[in-house]
């Protein structure tokens, strides 16, 4: 049934994003589906990052000028902010990286560097996004440990007795998606880390997908690492998060060497700064961070309960519809288990022609194999066609979405 | 919109003409389009003279890549080496009809990459044992 509501304005909120106003082609309104790869920006967002850059701008740390001063505090201010969202115990804990990809690498560079060696095991799953896949897999070349996979079954959920076979390998770390990319699976990471902690395994958890569309308390799912994106929850690109247990932080080596890492340097050598800076080598992209706290207040004035509530809606819905459409196969588990994300696939039509078609009425979906090509290798399929949802994403845009998959079946049907 | 599906180019997508495999074969090339996992093969015989007498083609991926590809491959029979060599972007749009953005192009133009690929591939690989 169609639902007339969902627990959010969203009209009030679609004020705040003036991109949603624009029309792809004269008379065709934008929809856009596509914010598990990018979401869009609030003008609350473009706003601090223009005032940073009007008011503010200067390089942070060091300076004592009034801008250095101004800078610092903002930048470490955004810090703060992540750190209560996420539920961090301190802002020491949260490191300021580019995305996800550079968050997970800096873990497997330095953590994994002097953790891991020949005859260990990292644990990791099937349906991992290539970042948290391909930095183990490098680090695995070079030191020699071994890789194994929990299984996904057919709905797309985690092989729990798998899981908890394979602890009994007592791997060193384990790493997983909170939320899958392409299936929307959400994993029950409370649970996954406890049981590896009781294992003895350090546990990475990959929110790039969780922490923009739920609440994630990383006290509650007890990870060691966390590892997100500013641009998949309204920031800009270019900064993301890695979270670091304050004592796991400090026993690890720096990542990248240069300046604003450092405490002292001679000619010979250098000791390192404290955590976080430790990792933030260089200037860092300050307004971007700044803008990036603009989007944790605009996410915290929602409530990210209310977000997961409202896509909750959102997806029951979609699949629902989704499911009339003769022929088109959903991939992933019921809505109650998953997040706002449905990739699908449709006989006789390849995901390239659905996008292509469903972008001339103006709906934007990714086409591919959303960079976990192994996760559709086990499906057997060589990509799909992904529509996800945000706060901002009305009901009737789901009815959008479908009439346009009528139209690719007049063409491919 | 209508233009990019045009008749043409989905029966060439539903009902390709020269989809298959030759075995044996003078030219066989294959490669991928890493962005959207499109796969392509073709497959030549090619007479004492340089002629291609019989062509294939075979993979998965987008109407506009697979009707590229059987049009594409049914051009070429009759043709010699030096002919596909010549062969540019302008004469596959050209059989396609149609224009296209840079993303779709690439999966247009994935058809010449492994045709000529395979032709210039192997007669290199043949002057390095000559």
């Amino acid at each position: 049934m169609k639902p007339t509501t969902t627990v959010l304005d969203v009209a009030r909120i679609r004020e705040s994003f003036p991109i949603l106003q624009r029309e792809v082609s004269p008379g065709v309104p934008l929809v856009y589906l596509d914010s598990a790869a990018t979401s869009q920006r609030p003008v609350q967002v473009m706003q601090a990052i223009d005032e940073f850059y009007r008011k503010h701008n200067a390089n942070i740390h060091r300076g004592v000028h009034r801008l250095a001063e101004e800078a610092t505090e903002a930048y470490e201010a955004a810090r703060g902010r992540i750190a209560d969202f996420i539920g961090a115990a301190s802002p020491r804990e949260i490191v300021f990286v580019r995305n996800t990809t550079e968050a997970i690498n800096l873990v497997a560079r330095t953590w994994g560097e002097v953790n891991l060696g020949a005859g260990d095991v990292v644990l990791l799953t099937e349906m991992e996004h290539h970042s948290n896949l391909v930095p183990w897999q490098m680090l695995a070349a070079k030191l020699g440990f071994r890789l194994e996979f929990v299984p996904v079954d057919e709905q797309g959920l985690l092989d729990m007795d798998a899981y908890k076979e394979l602890l009994g390998h007592g791997p060193k770390l384990v790493g997983f998606t909170h939320m899958s990319n392409v299936t929307g699976t959400i994993n029950p990471a409370a649970e996954m880390t406890a049981m590896a902690h009781a294992a003895g395994a350090v546990v990475l958890v990959d929110g790039a997908q969780s922490v923009p569309h739920m609440p994630v308390d990383v006290q509650q799912i007890d990870a060691d690492f966390l590892a997100f994106s500013g641009h998949k929850m309204l920031g800009p690109t270019g900064v993301g998060a890695l979270y670091g247990r304050q004592e796991l932080l400090e026993a690890m080596p720096p990542f990248l060497g240069g300046g604003d890492m450092i405490k002292r340097v001679s000619l010979e050598g250098f000791s390192t700064n404290e955590v976080p800076y430790k990792f933030e080598a260089g200037t860092p992209a300050i307004a971007e961070a700044v803008g990036l706290g603009a989007a944790v207040d605009f996410l915290s004035e929602i409530g990210m309960a209310a977000v997961h509530a409202h896509e909750q809606v959102m997806i029951a819905y979609a699949l629902e519809r989704l499911e009339e459409v003769p022929g088109l196969r959903v991939f992933g588990p019921a809505p109650e288990l998953k997040g706002a994300v449905a990739s699908f696939t449709f006989p006789g039509a390849h995901p390239h022609d659905i996008a292509q078609i469903l972008d001339s009425v103006g709906v934007a979906v990714r086409a591919g194999h959303h960079c976990a090509m192994p996760l559709h290798q086990k499906f057997n399929i060589p990509a799909t066609t992904r529509a996800s949802f945000y706060i901002y994403n009305r009901i009737d845009e789901v009815d959008r979405l479908i009439e346009g998959l009528y139209k690719v079946r007049e063409y491919f049907g | 919109m209508d233009d990019l599906y045009r008749e043409q180019i989905i029966d060439h997508y539903k009902n390709p003409r020269m989809r298959g495999t030759l075995e044996p074969h003078d030219y066989s090339y294959s490669d991928d389009n890493p962005v959207c996992g499109d796969h392509l093969r073709i497959d030549l015989r090619v007479d004492e003279t340089g002629r291609i007498t019989e062509a294939a083609f075979d993979g998965e991926g987008c109407a506009i890549s697979q009707a590229s590809a059987d049009l594409l491959v049914e051009s070429v029979v009759g043709k010699t080496l030096e002919e596909v060599k010549q062969l540019s972007k302008d004469d596959v749009l050209e059989l396609l009809g149609i224009e296209l953005g840079p993303v779709r192009l690439k999966c247009a133009l994935l058809s010449l990459k492994v045709l000529k690929a395979g032709v210039y591939g192997l007669e290199e690989l043949e002057e390095e044992l000559v």
